[in-house]
């Protein structure tokens, strides 16, 4: 034991990051970043040093805070989205705090009747990217609707991701249902399997890879991703190289909260006060891919043309997200895989 | 004798200790979560179920079959062979092993389509290929040339004397070998997710999506428990298997043994080199995928990963992941060979008193590279709390958790070499005065130095690859290449792409490096290093 | 004086190896337990080697019990049947190893390494490797290795058993002199009554674990204790045979230290 203890030194050892002042622990999804000056900005304003638990996608994340609910791994919490919005509500892991930041823009994106319990900090909508380039180039018109991807026309262009391994592959799920409605959704996948569907296990796989408006160069020019994809992939020109469809696109807000039981509730309020300032919000779209939530904050330059933000997209209610899901992926393994 | 005794009983009890604290009871108490709700009867009625076990099994069986078949020739290659760039060989077969997996599966992918089982197997055995070289290796290099030119003096082919002679006295490698890599396939994760697309799952796939995605902790529980059946029955046949072949063999310094190849075994160099060039093949589809841009071959990449950009995106430079990467595979190595040196020793001792209880502990140890990394994960959440110091999001616990994977392979690589060690030339030693620790001074470690070199520099290059708990628990602001790695292809845009293979190339740099350093060291008077 | 085993038993496993055996060995003695293959006679001399756990009774060096002394602290000489040399240390370092173990300068391992190949007859052979050796060459080094800190007993276990007939017959005769010459105290294992006769001063007949007759050589030939005994000693009376030379050994070779069938 003494040797597993030296064994410690040289991982502990290096940068503590707590000085021995107020620290609060955030719990967060693995696509968290914030640059440093930002986080140090906060410590140096409140003597409160935030210390980052990555925990996985949202869904692992959130699982991992059911479990651990009786004694709790952090103070606050960020990156619960729409999808696992109504769990973490239905297992208590909040408590009630409304930031006063809230008012300023993210109340819009508030869970119906736990406005108190998650604040909204960010908006990344998942929506069908297309390769403008590649359709031009063969006279192939761009889909205008989700209904239109079983034309024959677009037969083995697009690539999606499994919904049960993939958080942009749920979205669409849902997009699906919340586009033809549970009766009909299933009889949709069953034509987009017939028109050549490919399933990836992941975004990484399907965008970088089988994607043709990436840099992969893949095969096929309709991908699932999300909203903001296309102003990673601006050509010298300024000019991006692919779009979004904007028309059937899932809405999908990351939350955050204090949570239930947490160590230090003022400092993790003032971790959710920050994450709705104006100094994170504005840092959202280089940092993490997604529109901040907060009115007034400017997008980036190339994102005003390349990746505005959807102002109208499909939503299913959190509670039959939550009730329905794991019927949902059982159904579409059977239809997609069957 | 009653000293003996009480050495030994401390000495199994450290690593079982350890075992059981960061092992049996996460599993434990994770599983206990799921069968206390209703639902598990209900999975295991399920014939899809079984139809899991079955895939399982059976891509694992055959990835294994495929990597020993690679394997063995690249073994002759290392062990036996005085050829020139042996030790580049011995080397580049590390590589697969730190790759991630998620940009392995990548590879394939672009360089097999989308073959299904096909490339799941091959793309399992690419990561095994160096388990069964070093595991086999490690015992051919020592064993004595001169049964097999005495079988062939008797007129036996080449072929005859290595099927009755060599083969048999590598059984016990080939065995371990053969577990170690049954248990990687049956649980390996990522290669089948991305390779599986949608089709394919197995135990482990679907256990990270029970218990990761949807909280479905009865199914999970369900499934961990098929699971682990079905990996203590493989072991269980392994044993059988293996039993009573681990016998004292005549063993000789390797430099001795080597030659050069003659005749019909330049076929099986051939072979060797084949596999070789097969290994590389991904490898280099990686470096050119780090090199090239839309417009054409470019360093952004690295000097993207050197600089600012990766700063913005990883809060560290990429040298700074590679040396975070460099000191928590230390930590973890040091641990592992600690309690996998000692589980060796007590394990080579217990054999010949207590062969039924050497066998269970033996099986025991193994176990963490049966079971799936997600019950492991979760199993932490639930109890690492009761720990002084809540271990459960303390960095501490990844040296821990990476021990668990690397120590089985330790035992492993150094059990056979121990077992081969015939024990009258212990009792000669000691005979002539030398206490039991002398005697694993001036036996043991002259014959075992050159394995427990390979095993430390082996478990050196898992743990540099170990992804899983690292992603969790590491410090955000000091992630490992492979963290890197993970959160750069998880990114839109070109940069962050090449980035990401930039940071791979690193790896493979970084994992030679460690590898060709860890193995110079010289034990004694020998040079160890050159198995 | 000497070695005293009083009333020992071992197990081995589930079964009784060596019951309640008496034996002494007196100081420059050597002692030949003689007995077919199984009977317990190597369980034996590894219990006086502290490498088997008895179940019950003592061995005892000069009265002194040894039941709390480990393998290394015994200052007990071993021979294996096939020599089981370092493999890893050339034929001086073999040979030097018990003096290491005992914190012996340099030079002087050197020059009782140099005396002890001297007296096996390899003079000159301290570089050599022993995978180097033939099967004879090996046995004298393992001889050597054993004399060399000058063990106060020195155990052989079948020393010759592995070597070829005529090899082991010159063997056979060298050690006879090799070990009145070190002036030894020995305790011989062997099945062979041929070798038992040729080297030893007094033999113990094994059988079943029990020992069933002791006394020299001539008693032994003379007057067998019993049928079995004397079907094992495979003659009856006055023609006592060497059953792995096939010639008959004459008296004075049995009885004296020089076995003359030799170089």
């Amino acid at each position: 034991m003494v040797l597993a203890l030296i064994s410690g030194c040289s991982l502990t050892g290096g940068g503590e990051a707590g000085t021995g002042g107020e620290k609060v622990v955030l719990v967060t999804h693995n696509s968290f970043a914030l640059p440093k000056p930002v986080l140090d900005e906060f410590t140096k304003n409140t003597g409160i040093t935030i210390e980052i638990s990555r925990r996985g996608d949202a869904g692992e994340m959130t699982n991992q805070l059911v479990l651990t609910k009786g004694n709790p791994l952090a103070d606050a919490v960020f990156g619960i989205d729409s999808t696992y919005a109504s769990r973490a509500i239905g297992q208590n892991l909040l408590q009630a705090y409304r930031s006063p930041e809230a008012a300023k823009g993210a109340q819009r994106y508030a869970v119906a009747g736990a406005e108190d319990k998650l604040s909204a900090v960010d908006v990344g909508d998942v929506c069908l990217n297309i390769d403008t380039g590649f359709l031009a180039q063969r006279g192939i018109p761009e889909p205008t609707s989700l209904a239109e991807l079983t034309d024959p026309r677009y037969k083995d262009l697009l690539v999606v991701q499994n919904p049960a391994t993939s958080s942009p592959g749920l979205a669409f799920l849902f997009a699906t249902v919340a586009t033809f409605g549970e009766e009909r959704w299933a009889e949709y996948w069953t034509k987009l399997k017939a028109n050549g569907v490919k399933v990836a296990s992941g975004w990484e796989q399907s965008y970088t890879q089988d994607f043709s408006g990436s840099s992969g160069k893949g095969p096929r020019p309709l991908v699932v991703s999300y909203a903001s994809s296309p102003s990673a992939e601006v050509g010298p020109d300024g000019k991006p190289r692919t779009k979004a469809l904007l028309g059937g696109c899932y809405r999908q807000v990351e939350y955050a909260g204090v949570l239930t039981g947490a160590k230090n509730t003022d400092g993790a309020r003032k971790v959710v006060d920050f994450l709705l300032s104006d100094k994170v919000q504005s840092q959202l779209a280089e940092q993490m891919f997604v529109y901040p939530t907060r009115e007034g904050v400017a997008l980036p330059q190339s994102w005003q043309a390349a990746a505005p933000l959807p102002t109208k997209a499909l939503e299913l209610p959190a509670p039959q997200v939550d009730r329905d899901r794991e019927r949902w992926l059982a159904l579409w393994r059977s239809v997609v895989q069957g | 004798m009653r000293g003996t005794k009480i050495a030994l009983g401390v000495g199994a009890a450290v690593p079982l200790l350890f075992l059981a604290v960061f092992f049996a009871w996460p599993v434990a108490a994770i599983i206990g979560l799921g069968l206390g709700e209703s639902g598990v009867g209900a999975v295991l009625a399920d014939s899809q179920t079984w139809e899991l076990v079955a895939f399982t099994l059976g891509q694992a069986a055959a990835s294994t079959v495929v990597a020993l078949l690679a394997g063995l020739p690249v073994a002759y290659l290392l062990a036996r062979c005085a050829v020139r760039g042996r030790g580049f060989v011995r080397l580049i077969v590390t590589i697969p092993f730190v790759l991630p997996t998620l940009v392995v599966g990548m590879a394939f992918r672009s360089l097999l389509g989308d073959s299904g089982v096909i490339a799941i197997v091959l793309a399992n055995a690419f990561f095994n290929v160096a388990v069964v070289a070093r595991t086999v290796g490690g015992l051919w290099a020592n064993l004595d040339l001169r049964a097999e030119d005495a079988a062939r003096a008797l007129g036996a082919s080449r072929w005859r004397a290595f099927t009755s002679v060599t083969l048999p006295a590598l059984a016990p490698a080939i065995g371990s070998a053969l577990a170690v890599v049954f248990l990687f396939c049956a649980t390996s994760f990522g290669v089948v997710l991305v390779l599986g697309g949608s089709e394919y799952r197995t135990l482990e796939t679907e256990i990270y999506l029970r218990t990761v995605q949807l909280l479905d902790l009865p199914g999970a529980a369900a499934l961990s428990l098929v699971q682990l059946v079905a990996v203590v029955g493989a072991l269980l046949a392994g044993a059988i298997a293996r039993r009573r072949r681990e016998t004292a063999l005549a063993l000789r310094r390797s430099a001795e043994t080597a030659r050069r190849p003659e005749g019909a075994e330049w076929v099986v160099v051939g072979a060797a080199l084949t596999v070789v060039v097969l290994l590389l093949l991904p490898v280099f589809s990686l470096i050119v995928q780090s090199l090239s841009t839309r417009d054409g071959w470019s360093l952004a990449g690295y000097t993207a990963l050197a600089g600012d950009a990766a700063e913005s995106t990883l809060g560290v430079s990429g040298l700074a992941a590679a040396v975070n990467s460099l000191r928590t595979a230390f930590d973890a190595t040091l641990l592992a060979m600690f309690l996998g040196v000692l589980a060796a020793v007590v394990l080579s001792q217990l054999r010949r008193r207590r062969g039924r209880l050497a066998e269970a502990m033996d099986m025991a140890l193994m176990l963490p590279l049966g079971v799936s990394a997600v019950t492991v994960g979760f199993g932490y959440l639930v109890t690492m709390d009761s720990l002084p110091g809540d271990l459960r999001s303390s960095p501490v616990l990844v040296p821990f958790a990476q021990a668990l994977v690397v120590m089985p392979l330790i035992i492993r690589t150094v059990l056979p070499v121990l077992r081969a060690i015939d024990d009258r030339l212990r009792q000669a030693a000691a005979t002539l005065g030398a206490s039991p620790l002398r005697v694993w001074r001036e036996v043991d470690l002259p014959f075992a130095g050159r394995s427990l070199l390979a095993a430390a520099g082996f478990g050196y290059v898992v743990a540099l690859g170990e992804f899983g708990a690292t992603s969790f628990l590491v410090r955000p602001d000091a992630p490992t290449l492979p963290v890197a790695v993970s959160r750069l292809i998880s990114r839109p845009g070109e940069l962050n792409v090449q980035m990401a293979y930039a940071s791979c190339v690193l790896l493979m740099i970084v994992t030679v490096a460690a590898v060709a350093l860890v193995e110079r060291v010289r034990v004694g008077s020998e040079a160890l290093g050159e198995f | 004086m000497g070695l005293r085993l009083s009333n020992l038993s071992v197990h081995y496993g589930q079964n009784l190896a060596v019951s309640g055996v008496h034996l002494e060995i007196g100081d420059g003695e050597v002692l030949a337990l003689l007995g077919p293959s199984g009977c317990g006679k190597s369980t034996l001399l590894r219990a006086v080697a502290g490498l088997e756990q008895s179940s019950s009774g003592a061995v005892a060096w000069d009265d002194v019990d040894l039941a709390g002394v480990p393998v290394h602290r015994r200052e007990f000489g071993l021979v294996f049947q096939d020599g089981q040399l370092f493999p890893h240390r050339d034929v001086a370092g073999n040979v030097a190893f018990g003096l290491r173990m005992r914190g012996a300068d340099k030079r002087a391992q050197a020059e009782r390494v140099a005396e002890l190949l001297e007296l096996v007859g390899l003079p000159g052979y301290g570089s050599r490797r022993t995978t180097e050796l033939s099967g004879g060459e090996q046995q004298r080094v393992a001889l050597a290795r054993a004399l060399a800190p000058r063990p106060k007993l020195l155990l052989l276990d079948e020393p010759l058993s592995a070597l070829d007939r005529a090899l082991r017959e010159q063997l056979a005769a060298d050690l006879a002199v090799l070990l009145r010459r070190a002036g030894a105290t020995a305790l011989l294992v062997t099945h062979d009554h041929g070798e038992a006769f040729a080297l030893a001063d007094r033999i113990a007949l094994m059988r079943k674990g029990k020992i069933v007759q002791t006394g020299t050589p001539h008693e032994v030939r003379k007057r067998p204790a019993d049928d079995d005994v004397a079907a094992f000693l495979g003659h009856t009376g006055e023609s006592a045979s060497c059953p792995c030379c096939g010639s008959p050994i004459p008296d004075s070779a049995v009885l004296g230290r020089h076995a003359r069938h030799g170089r």
